[in-house]
This record gives structure tokens, sequence and C-alpha cells, in this order.
């Protein structure tokens, strides 16, 4: 098997006597398309923060790359090379959509501290910037202020800057929330040409996308992973059923 | 130092953070359920010492002139909060700032307007003039005894206000949940109003007890307030309980600092050096013990949110 | 050339013109209220860029402002006395050149902008706005109670400083050189606000968790933005106490931060020429009402409060229109 690229060991976070995160193990392997699904409540969110440093688990560990980054940061663990998107979109929205994206190129530069250069005028900030933007198809909507852009778009953008990174593993908190059928469509072909990037843990709750693009799916419900396998195997899993899908599905 | 001398000196402490609870506790009720942070409440504690001195000075009646303290703060924080406050609700932290600095200046400038520069005097009433001796034979002033006990008696009506009545019920229900309490049927801005009106009133009884024992005069609510804001990041936002601790080691720390620090300092240096090194550093005590607090718990003692 | 660039120059030909007509009429307080103008725009600069492109409400300005101040009073004070700034383990000079003067303010702004920060960013919100005001008030009264440097009184220096190649106590070679570094801080407030910098700071203003996100300290952001921010304010102080050739606690007391921060709010917060703006409208009406009324600050509260209530943008957003972005 090879090395995974992200990892938790027994994660576990309480909100007073709620058990949010209920011993969590699991992991991110190069090339696949990892999908967490579960009804609401089920302590995705916490996951996510515990995952991108947001929070701090109660025990447990989170290990990227094979280094255990459990005790850094937000800001360290996205320099070591771990590249979210937002549920709720979190752009810079009196900016231009080229300055968000220019904003996660100067991050992954890790040279901020230039006072009076002019960012625009930054040759490789800026081809990595504009190639982004390419890829999510939103090049011609540079110059055009972040706040004007359609819900769908701000999805695109939000890819667009964990893009930007060049990451090493992407966590994606639901990219398809409010994009409808076409925009979601649309969304499920490019993430299926990105594992070949980075992989990426998806949580998502449109099951014809997560069906189509995962390779492994692990179900969270209550704070504990139920079931992990393939999609057909979750299918199939009387557990999966009962807990989650319901008779119906 | 002696016992009898320390001892009067806590006294002085407890005073002067008992009086500064009465602001810190206003600020923080409204921080709690309005979210504004309001920098004209030490006008209102200007307001309400310059109508004690007015009131005192026509009737001579000392209790006359601490309703009349109470009804004007109170009367004035009402009327402000419907003609402005109110607007700044929904707006961020840098315009309640800048629209209660402007508050500020027109209340300063009004009441100099109206009263002029030179200070007002309100005396301590007779019935609590002179000293009384302690056990242990501490001889402290009367009056100052009764501020401490005003002081008590009134964060315990505010213990009870919260935790025992409707008025309480509905203004943790207004910190925890707007909608909430919306659709309960309570109207809310009667609710905002009201809870402003009880922050001033308390501001504006603090500004006259307080004025009895200093001069009266514009200006005199501002370094409070300040001080009041120490507290509360002390004992963080929102929280009465941390009003009341945060107020009495303000108190204390300042007071106590005022008199220690000095002859510390002489353990080291001549002494006329060290009465002014003493003071120069015991000004800057509480806003020592500020940062010890932020360093060791950034959102206070008893505070939950940043 | 756009509308805001149209205000912007009207701005900078008026501090041109007005002393200039000051100096051919023989005007010579004129130049004194534009120098004030200028100066009290430089400080405000100083703050627009803590928050107008950090977000940062700082209502401490004045320790700043103040600092440069007494960085001028004292070093002056020894150079006039002829007394050594300390003796042991070297000595240290008192000085009446202004680049060295400039130099000390900057650095020890700084300095206090650097620690002030590292504790007060430590929260964020209303907790920064108490804060900053409290550090403010502690240095206010230190200043008074500390006899040394003239405590409550302040200190008086006879003669303003010196600078290479000027007479400084000519006026309008004095306002030359005030409104020479305003101009060299307009230059690199709009640089900043173009830099790889300047885009991190504004994206640690509306939406710090993506600039974590993106592997950035927003905190750290923020904390260099203070000190620069400060730095600039204090060197503004420096001037200050030169055109005035005296310093006292005052420049240190809360009035002096929320006057401050009501030049870049008049102005327009975030526009590159907000603080002129504000920091000449404001000397204007205190020149003007102050003359009418001994109580023209009510004036003063309630034009700010209109335009807190009613006039988002300031005057710079009245006359030029919604900020560009580019």
């Amino acid at each position: 098997m090879t090395e995974p690229v992200l990892a938790t060991h027994g994660l576990r976070k309480a909100y007073g006597a709620l058990q949010a995160s209920d011993g969590i193990t699991l992991d991110l392997r190069p090339g696949e398309i990892h999908a967490i699904i579960g009804p609401n409540g089920a302590g995705k969110s916490t996951l996510i923060a515990q995952i991108c440093g947001a929070l701090t688990p109660d025990e447990g560990r989170v290990e990227l790359l094979g280094q255990d980054v459990t005790a850094e940061t937000t800001q360290a663990r996205a320099a070591r090379g771990l590249a979210r998107t937002f549920q709720i979109s979190a752009l810079a929205m009196q900016d231009t959509v080229l300055q968000n994206v220019l904003l996660g190129a100067l991050g992954a530069s890790g040279r901020p501290w230039r006072f009076l250069s002019r960012v625009s005028k930054d040759r490789d900030l800026r081809a990595t910037a504009e190639a982004a933007l390419e890829a999510v198809g939103l090049a011609d909507l540079a110059a055009l202020r972040t706040a004007e852009l359609s819900h769908g778009q701000r999805r695109q953008l939000e890819v667009a800057v964990a893009l930007t990174l060049r990451p090493r593993a992407f966590v994606m908190d639901e990219p398809m929330a409010g994009l409808g059928q076409e925009g979601s469509q649309r969304l499920t072909v490019f993430l299926d040409g990105l594992r070949q990037q980075a992989p990426i843990l998806l949580v998502e709750h449109d099951m014809d996308a997560v069906f189509a693009l995962a390779d492994r799916i692990s179900v969270l419900v209550y704070g504990r992973v139920i079931a992990t396998g393939t999609v057909d195997e979750i299918r199939r899993d009387p557990l999966v059923r009962d807990a989650y899908l319901g008779d119906g599905a | 130092m002696s016992p009898i001398l320390l001892a009067e000196q806590v006294l002085n402490g407890l005073q002067s953070g008992v009086m500064l609870f009465l602001m810190a506790a206003g600020l923080t009720l409204i921080f709690g359920v309005m979210g504004l942070i309001n920098l004209a409440h030490g006008a209102l504690y200007m307001v309400g010492a310059f109508a004690a001195a007015t009131v005192a000075g026509l009737t001579g009646s000392f209790l006359l002139a601490l309703v009349a303290a109470l009804a004007a703060a109170a009367a004035a924080g009402a009327l402000v909060e419907t003609l402005v406050i109110r607007r700044l609700y929904a707006r961020d932290h840098l315009d309640q700032v800048l629209a209660t600095f402007a508050l500020i200046l027109i209340f300063s400038e009004g009441t100099r307007w109206v009263f002029g520069s030179f200070p007002l005097y309100l005396d301590v009433p007779d019935a609590l003039s002179g000293t009384v001796t302690l056990p242990g034979g501490i001889a402290y002033p009367l009056y100052r005894l009764a501020l401490i006990v005003i002081g008590i008696a009134v964060a315990l009506g505010l213990w009870w206000l919260n935790s025992r009545t409707r008025l309480g019920i509905r203004i943790r229900a207004g910190e925890n949940d707007r909608e909430m309490i919306a659709a309960l049927g309570v109207d809310i801005s009667k609710l905002y109003t009201l809870v402003f009106a009880l922050g001033a009133g308390l501001a504006g009884l603090a500004g006259a007890l307080v004025g009895a024992i200093q001069s009266v005069q514009v200006g005199m609510g501002e370094p409070v307030l300040i001080l009041a804001f120490v507290v509360i990041v002390i004992g963080g936002i929102g929280s009465i309980r941390g009003a009341l601790i945060g107020a009495l080691l303000v108190g204390l720390t300042d007071t106590l600092g005022g008199v220690l620090l000095p002859e510390l300092f002489r353990l080291f240096i001549d002494p006329a050096s060290a009465a002014t090194a003493g003071s120069a550093f015991a000004s800057m005590a509480i806003y020592v013990l500020m940062a010890a607090v932020l360093v060791w718990r950034p959102t206070g003692l008893f505070g939950g949110r940043a | 050339m756009s509308r805001e660039g149209l205000v912007n120059a009207a701005l900078l030909l008026a501090l041109v013109a007005v002393p200039g007509w000051a100096l051919w009429a023989d005007a010579p307080f004129t130049i004194t209220l534009a120098t004030r103008a200028v100066i009290f725009a430089l400080a405000a600069v100083g703050l627009n860029i803590a928050l107008g492109m950090g977000g940062l409400v700082s209502l401490g300005h004045a320790v700043f402002f103040g600092i440069g101040g007494y960085a001028m009073g004292i070093l002056a004070s020894h150079a006039q006395n002829y007394t050594p700034l300390m003796e042991w383990p070297f000595e240290i000079a008192g000085t009446k050149s202004m680049p060295v003067i400039w130099l000390v303010a900057v650095l020890a702004s700084g300095l206090a902008a650097l620690l002030i920060g590292l504790l007060s960013l430590r929260t964020s919100g209303v907790y920064f706005i108490m804060i900053t005001l409290a550090f403010g008030q502690m240095m206010y009264f230190f200043a008074i109670s500390w006899p040394a440097y003239g405590g409550e009184d302040g200190l008086s220096i006879y003669v303003r400083n010196g600078f290479p190649g000027l007479n400084t106590l000519d006026p309008i070679q004095f306002y030359g050189l005030c409104f020479g570094l305003l101009c060299l801080v307009l230059v690199l407030h709009a640089r900043l606000m173009r830099s790889p910098f300047g885009l991190a700071l504004n994206a640690a203003r509306q939406v710090p968790e993506r600039v974590r996100a993106v592997g950035l300290d927003p905190v750290r952001l923020q904390l260099v933005a203070l000190v620069i921010s400060g730095a600039i304010t204090g060197l503004a102080g420096a001037l200050f106490a030169d055109l005035n050739r005296f310093v006292s606690p005052t420049m240190l007391s809360w009035q002096m931060s929320g006057e401050i921060m009501v030049f870049v709010i008049i102005g327009g917060v975030a526009r590159l020429f907000g603080p002129v703006a504000g920091a000449g409208f404001y000397v204007l009406l205190e020149h003007l009402l102050g003359g009418v009324s001994e109580y023209w600050q009510i004036f003063l509260g309630l034009f700010l409060l209109l335009v807190v209530l009613f006039g988002k943008g300031g005057l710079v957003g009245v006359l030029a229109g919604r900020a560009r972005h580019d």
C-alpha cells in the first residue's frame, strides 16, 4: 500500500456532552478522491476543522505527508501543502477575482513581506493566478469585483484559490453546495481530472457527484466512521443503508 | 506600613472598585445584549453628576440629588438611544466608536456651554459626613463606607434582576438569540431602550456618588470610562460577574499600587526618587494587570467569546 | 484621470496654493495653520494604514503621536541644557538635528506599536478598541506622573530644531519640510496598497480564515501594519512638537486619539487622500468656527454624527464616488 498523503488517527473532540468526533481514523491516498458523507450533525465540519487546524482535537493526531501536524497552525499546514475550500465562500469580496487568486499564489510563494513592489507586476504570481482562473473557467472575469460574482462563480473561485497553492492534498467542504445540476456536473468533470494533481478529501451532500467521483467513501454518523469502502461496498453495506441512506435508497 | 493604614487603603480600593462596577456593569450589559461599544457612557456619568449637583444646590437634599442623577442619566440614555444609538446596532464597531465619540463632544461641550468650565461641588450629606471607627480601631469616612454598601447593594440588585425577574430572562434571551426573543412577542426595540437606560442610570448614579468626593466637571467621565474598559477587558465582555471581579481587582490594584510601589522602591533607591518613580509606575499598575490577563486569557477571566 | 485622481490632485494643489498665497500676502499665521493641517494629515495617514488597510480600529494612536513628540522634546531639551541623555554605559547627548530626531521618533513609536500590537492583537474586535484606548491612557498617566520631563506641565523648547541647509524658523521652509514628508509618506502608502504585503493585509481584514488557509498569518500581517502605522504617526508627533516648540501629555490623551481617527473618517477611510481631506477640513473648521463660538466642538460632533450615520465614505467618498479597486 502506498503511503497516505493525509491521515487522522483516533480523533476525538467533544463539546460538552456532545461527542462530535468519536475516534475518527481515516486516510487519503495518492491519486484518489475519498468522499466523506453523513447526515447533518454527523461531525463533518468538526472533522474538517481539525484536519485543517482551526480546531485542536482532544485526542488523536493528524498526519500530513507522514509528519504529525496536530499541534501546527492552519497556516503551517497550508504551507506544507494542504489546500482547502470553504463551505461558505471565504473570499475577499471587496477585491477583484484576480486579487483573490493572487493571494493564493502569494501565500504559496511564502514571500508576502514585500512592501514597495507591485503585486500585479510579479510575473510568477500572475502566471500561477491566471492559470488557476483559466483552469476553472473564470479567466474572463479576472477584473470583476468578487462581490459581483454569482454563487456558482464564487464556488469556482474557491477551487481556483486552492489550485494556486499547488497543494499535495485538497480538502473540499461541500464544493457543490447550491450549484444546481449543470454546475455540479461541470465541477464533477473538473474534480475528476484534478485527482491526478493531488488527492481530494471530499465532503459532499450531492450523492450523484459522490458516487460518480469517489474511489472510496467513508460514512460518518454521530462522530464515528461506520463504514469505509468503494462505492459499491458502501451502497451494499446494510449498516449504511440502515443508518444513513434509509431503506428507500 | 502599619496594618491600619493598609486596611484603610484596602477599603479605599473596594470603594473605587464598586463605583467602577456601576460603570462597567452598564457597559458590559449594553455590549452583551445589543453588541454596542458605547464611548458616551462616561458622558452619562457626567450628566448624573451635574444633575445631582444642580438639584442638591436647589433643594439641599442629597437623596433628591441622587434620584435626579439616576433619572436624568436614564432619560438622557433613553433619548440618545432612540435618536442615535439604535441606528448603530447593525453597524460595525468603527461606526459605533465614531458616533459615540461624536456624542461625547456634543455632551461635553453642551454641558460646558450650560454650566461653564468651572467645577461644581456636591457636598457629602451631613448624615454621612465624619468618620466611623471600625473593628480594629480603623477610623474610616462614613460616606466612603456608604459607597461600598451602595455598590454591593446594586450588585445584588443586578444579580436579582438578571436571574429572578421577567426582564432578566428577556435580557438573557436577547444576549443569546435575537430572533428567538422577537418570536416570543417581546418588543425588542423597547427592551433595548430599557437596557440602555438602565446602564445609563447606573452610570449617572456612580457619577453623583463619586461627584461628592471629587469635583463635578466636564470631562470627568472619560477617565472613568477608560478604567471601566480595563475592567471589562479583565473580566470578559458581557459578563456582569466578570465586571464585578474586574472592578474590584482594578480598584484594589490602583489604590494599593499607589501606596505600596513607592514603599517597594524605597528598598532600592533614595526616598525622594522612590516616591516619584513609585507613583509613576503605580499609574501603570492596572494596565500591567490588564496586559497580564491578556497574555493569560485573551478573552478575559469570565469571557467566552472574542 | 479618475474622479478620485482629480480630487487628489485638487487637494495637492491646495496644499501648494494656500501657503503660496499666504507667502505672497505675508500671512504667516495661515502658513502655520497649513503646517498644522499637513502634520495632522501625516498622523492620520499613519492611522489610515492600520485602519483602512488592516481594519484595526486603534483608539490609541495618540501614544505614537505623543512618543514622537517626546522624542523631540527629550532630545532637544538635553541639547539646549547641555546635559547628556545618559552617561552609562556610554554617553548619549541630546540633539537639535531634525533628521536624527525623526529617526528616533520613528524607531521609538514603531517599537511601542510592536509591544502594544503583540498584546492587543491577541484579541480582536471590540476588545482591540478598548485595549488600545487603555494603553493610550497608560502612557498619558505615565507622562503626567513622571516629573523628569515636565510632568503635567510639559516641555518647552526655545528654538525650533534645525535641518541641514534650511532655515526652519522661517514658516514657509518648515512647511515645505512637513509637506515633503507628507508627500513621501503618501507615495509609500500608495505603493503599500498595491504591494504583495498590501494585498495580503487587505485580505486579512476581510477574510482572515482565507489568509490562514493560503499559508499566511493574518495577525503577523496586522502587527507589521500597526508598526508601520505607529512609526508614521510618531514622525508626525515629532513635527507637531517642533511646530509648537512644546510637548505635553495632551499629545498622549484619548482626545488626541479620537481626533486622529476623526481626520481619517471625515476624509474617507481607506482612501489615499482621505486623511489629507479630513485634516484640512478639521483645521479649517477649527479656525472658522473656533472664532465664532468657544463651543465649536458641538458642531464638530454633530457633523461627525451626520457623516457616520448618513455619509459613508467621508469627504473623498462624497466627491469621488465609490472606491475603485484595481
